[in-house]
């Protein structure tokens, strides 16, 4: 199990074939409250670099960019209700969906956390 | 005789305001005012009339049932309520508008006076046209001016606000595009980050694939992003860009972005939102424009915001003329003039209609009267005073607020959120300004500046109105640098208090619940 994270600070969380993508906590935090979160269906087919979820906040309205190409096999449904989660769990609870990846190449370009970290700290 | 030695006093006892409290709620002369659901009742009328003898209900079994619920409120009570509501609002009227034109600049009376004129007030659109010859003079004139001062050859008069006028021109685009066979394949249209949020929409609301453009650090196009997306250029349709830009800078490329534009085949709309900075000193038929709407309600002080309906008429091109929206004026050989209403004969290639009449009679009255009370010379007068009212703001502000761009602004002046201390944000800042009773500039837009604070002053405000915004904003600013936590809490002075933003997003109250019967009953 290895997390990714993309320039656009999103992070998906690779288990066998599928990977888990979410918006980091960094994010949450630039955002502030966030107020609503569209996801795609189940069964979607989206592609890397691809907006597939919006995320508003009382700041902002966000695209959020798939780190990887592949097709929905669920989405966390549970945020359109408690989008707060975002903000509590970013990085866990409130996961945006599980994709079925297409091609594992894609990860090569991906930041591994340390990366990731060191990325932020320059912003 | 004895005299009275101990008179009325006359000089007030001083307690703080703050700790008066009323019964009636209001605060001195500002009344308090309940919803219209709560100061009517549905038992209750403000018409008393007979009940109609013989009156029988041919509405068979689909008549209303259960009671409308709503309150009955007598003609006084309406209008106090109105009234009431008005005096806790701002207006262009009470003091100066921060965000300048978007929202409202000065409404000149003369325009008002021209615009209620029997004969151009008292018309009506399904009038024959030889009844309405000078309202339809009135529309070529204005149409004149407005090609004379944009060096276009054609104008399209119909579309009623800015967003309608930018379809408008992507409508003739499209046609253009068709027309030459290109319909399928040309989509992509590109937007600049610093060009107005309408604009993608537009594009996308046309078919229209959006491709955007970044902003280089000085708050314009950048060049050689805009020349990376231009090197396959086969499916390129066009870029619609904001000049002077929503960072209320002077796009200088201007001239270079519309060549390659069109050596790539593509078409160049230019959104006219702002073209109250440059009007009578630059001409957007000069700089390669294709089509841009013209706000009549920013740079020719039409009413808007609420006070009124918007006017977006949408010069042209030679290129882009002939797909012009029916109907239009056009004057005859023998001085008549006349409304073209088919996709025929003169209009055969136009793209259609967008509207049922010939546009904003009223808008175009005003438009042209407030053109004509300027002259030439007026109108250029008016950018150039839009732009050192903006600048001076700048300047004033500039040691305690932090400029987004260097150099000079143009109608715009675009501060970041950079000095302020942690946890003071831009709409703290904001707030406060309504203590200081002004109404908060555009904030957090445009989004490439972060804590973006745009203020627009427009050029009709003295030096001495300009001073005393900057005096209470720069006052804001440095308790905004110096982290005064006060500043989270504004408006404290004003009739409604600082919303839970977050909560009126996550769980907003959208309709009025009446109270419960059984807990007032209780109470």
């Amino acid at each position: 199990m290895t997390t990714y994270y993309t320039k656009d600070h999103e992070w998906i969380r690779v288990e066998g074939d599928t990977g888990t993508v979410g918006i980091t906590a960094y994010a949450a935090g630039q955002l502030g409250d966030v107020v609503y979160v569209e996801l795609p269906e189940s069964g979607a087919k989206i592609a890397k670099g691809d907006g597939f979820a919006v995320v508003e906040s009382v700041k902002a309205a966000s695209d959020v960019y798939a780190p990887i190409s592949g097709s929905v096999v669920e989405a966390n449904t549970g945020l359109a209700d408690a989008p707060e989660k975002v903000n509590e769990a970013a990085e866990g609870d409130a996961w945006f969906v599980r994709i079925k990846i297409a091609d594992p190449g894609e990860l090569d370009g991906l930041m591994d956390e340390a990366a990731y970290t060191a990325y932020c700290e320059g912003l | 005789m004895t005299m009275n030695s101990t008179g009325r006093p006359t000089a007030p006892t001083s307690v703080s305001a703050a700790a008066i409290e009323t019964v009636s709620g209001s605060r001195g002369l500002l009344q308090h005012e309940d919803l219209l659901f709560e100061i009517g009742t549905p038992e209750t009328t403000g018409v008393d009339l007979p009940k109609p003898k013989g009156l029988k209900s041919r509405l068979g079994g689909v008549a209303r049932k259960v009671d409308t619920g709503l309150p009955g409120l007598s003609e006084p009570q309406a209008v106090r309520h109105y009234m009431r509501l008005s005096q806790k609002n701002y207006a262009i009227d009470l003091g100066l508008f921060p965000l300048g034109s978007c929202t409202m600049k000065h409404n000149p009376r003369l325009n008002e006076k021209m615009a209620r004129l029997p004969g151009f007030g008292d018309i009506h659109p399904l009038q024959p046209q030889a009844t309405v010859q000078g309202a339809l003079e009135l529309i070529d004139e204005l149409a004149t001016w407005l090609k004379t001062l944009t060096n276009m050859p054609a104008v399209a008069m119909s579309p009623k606000a800015g967003a309608h006028g930018e379809l408008c021109g992507l409508l003739a685009i499209r046609q253009a595009l068709i027309a030459r066979g290109d319909g399928e394949t040309r989509k992509r249209m590109l937007v600049p980050e610093s060009a107005h949020g309408t604009n993608p929409a537009t594009a996308a609301q046309c078919g229209f694939i959006v491709d955007e453009i970044k902003a280089n650090k000085r708050g314009r196009v950048d060049m050689a992003d805009l020349k990376a997306k231009l090197e396959k250029s086969e499916d390129v349709a066009g870029i619609m860009l904001t000049n002077p830009n929503t960072c209320g800078l002077f796009e200088t490329d201007i001239r270079e972005i519309a060549d390659l534009i069109h050596k790539a085949g593509g078409y160049f709309y230019c959104d006219g939102a702002n073209f109250n900075a440059i009007v009578g000193r630059v001409r957007p038929g000069d700089l390669g424009v294709d089509a841009m709407h013209i706000n009549l309600h920013k740079t020719f002080s039409t009413p808007h915001g609420g006070g009124g309906p918007g006017s977006g008429p949408t010069v042209l091109s030679e290129a882009l003329a002939p797909f012009a929206p029916v109907p239009f004026v056009v004057k005859d050989e023998d001085g008549i003039f006349r409304l073209v209403e088919q996709v025929d004969g003169e209009a055969s290639e136009s793209f259609g209609r967008m509207v049922a009449f010939h546009g904003q009679m009223g808008m175009f009255v005003r438009a042209l009267a407030y053109m004509l009370s300027h002259g030439a010379d007026g109108l250029k007068q008016a950018a150039e005073d839009a732009v050192l009212n903006a600048n001076y703001i700048q300047a004033r502000l500039k040691h305690v607020m932090s400029p987004a761009f260097d150099g000079y602004c143009m109608h715009e002046a675009l501060f970041s959120d950079a000095f302020t201390a942690d946890g003071i944000e831009t709409i703290d800042i904001a707030k406060a300004l309504i203590d200081e009773g002004y109404h908060p500039m555009t904030m957090y837009f445009p989004l490439v500046v972060h804590g973006a604070m745009l203020i627009e002053p427009t050029e009709t405000e003295s030096k001495a109105e300009l001073d005393r915004f900057c005096d209470a904003l720069e006052s804001i600013a440095r308790r905004a640098a110096q982290g005064d936590d006060t500043l989270k809490g504004a408006p404290y002075l004003a009739p409604a208090k600082r919303l839970d933003e977050t909560r009126a997003a996550r769980k907003p109250v959208l309709k009025w619940a009446a109270p419960d019967a059984s807990k007032v009953a209780a109470e």
